[in-house]
């Protein structure tokens, strides 16, 4: 299982990084926005994303999209995990395809939980 | 009602120089009027109007300056020389706010590391407690050997020495990350001049806002300002009071029954 954790604080990173090592899933890699992560997901094999929405450079929202768009990652399973709050981004979010979406700040519990819950369906 | 007060004020604020002077004018005006001295009559309203446009001008100046002089204030009192070598290079609000990222990053990686040192520390503790005791219940089961039980032995005696070095391991860890937290203290300070910066700026700009308005009714301007919906498709960031409002969420069990509504 080869996750792509995207964020562009890098302490966000760690910590996510470090809640996914304690869920047993030791190999991830980094990008600080949508820009980097785009070519990293085309070419690096992911199994899982987890994204942030708000960074600079391309949106976690817009990399989603991509995502979708695009004919080898459309079925990627995507967990947004933002402090993104409106109600109206959440239905965006769902109606672009989003697979789970975990509103900061959050506990390694709910952590645990969305992904379960997104694995449990893939499976 | 504020708006209110602070047009009075500045009704009230004309100087006393002024508003002489436009006395002493608008007496002469009258005079003129009644001895039919057209010609001095309309020169003297032409003085009445850069009388007025010389006030709005000083008030103006003013306010700029007032504006001015509260950024320029904008300083912070560095207490040791080491902070304050590292603060006088900060000379506006930006330069604070990064250096507010870049203490409470330092801050967060800090305790990260302290953390990621001591967890594998903990988890080693765990696991030799957990054989050891398998090994302690198969003594107790009288299934063990001699030959075992010496080594048991000197694996117990092992345990606790490493028990009290990794428990200080993990106790100073925690005791560096309790310092961690120092930052508080400094970013506080740097945060509670931003927001006074914010708010005297905010007052001088009410006032220049009063100002204009005042300009615009002995102008007669009227402007058409059109409201711009700013698109949250880039983001918006954290919201700070979620119980306010009705159309954001206020925490993970509101985004999960939305998207449940959603039928997810």
């Amino acid at each position: 299982m080869k996750i792509l954790i995207v964020d562009d604080f890098s302490t966000m990173r760690r910590i996510i990084k470090n809640l996914l090592r304690d869920l047993g899933f030791t190999n991830t890699d980094e990008a600080d926005d949508g820009n980097t992560a785009l070519p990293m997901l085309k070419s690096g094999k992911y199994d899982f994303l987890v994204t942030d929405w708000n960074m600079p450079g391309m949106s976690g929202f817009d990399l989603l999209k991509a995502v979708r768009a695009d004919d080898n990652l459309k079925s990627l399973p995507v967990l947004m995990v933002t402090a993104e709050a409106k109600r109206d981004q959440i239905v965006a979010a769902a109606q672009a395809g989003v697979n789970g979406y975990v509103v900061k700040p959050f506990t390694a519990a709910v952590l645990k939980e969305k992904i379960e819950k997104i694995f449990e369906r893939i499976q | 009602m504020d708006r209110m007060s602070d047009n009075k004020k500045i009704h009230r604020g004309l100087e006393p120089e002024v508003t002489e002077k436009l006395r002493h004018q608008a007496a002469e005006l009258n005079q003129c009027v009644e001895r039919e001295d057209y010609v001095r009559a309309m020169a003297l309203i032409n003085e009445m109007g850069d009388v007025r446009d010389q006030s709005l001008y000083q008030e103006v100046g003013r306010l700029t300056r007032t504006l001015h002089e509260s950024i320029r204030n904008f300083q912070i009192d560095p207490r040791s020389p080491e902070q304050k070598e590292v603060l006088s290079m900060m000379t506006d609000a930006s330069d604070r706010l990064a250096y507010v990222v870049q203490m409470t990053g330092q801050a967060a990686n800090r305790t990260m590391d302290l953390v990621e040192e001591s967890m594998p520390v903990a988890n080693a503790m765990r696991d030799e407690a957990s054989a050891l005791r398998d090994e302690w219940q198969r003594l107790r089961r009288r299934e063990m050997q001699p030959a075992e039980f010496r080594e048991l032995y000197g694996r117990i005696d092992k345990f606790f020495v490493g028990l009290s070095q990794d428990a200080d391991t993990i106790y100073g860890s925690l005791s560096e990350i309790l310092l961690a937290q120092d930052f508080q203290d400094l970013t506080g300070q740097v945060i509670q001049r931003v927001t006074t910066l914010v708010k005297d700026v905010e007052e001088q700009m009410l006032s220049l806002v009063v100002m204009a308005s005042h300009v615009d009714q002995l102008t007669g301007t009227v402007h058409h300002i059109d409201g711009q919906e700013v698109s949250a498709e880039q983001g918006v960031g954290p919201q700070i009071k979620p119980e306010e409002r009705e159309d954001v969420v206020s925490g993970q069990n509101d985004v999960d029954d939305l998207l449940s509504s959603l039928g997810f």
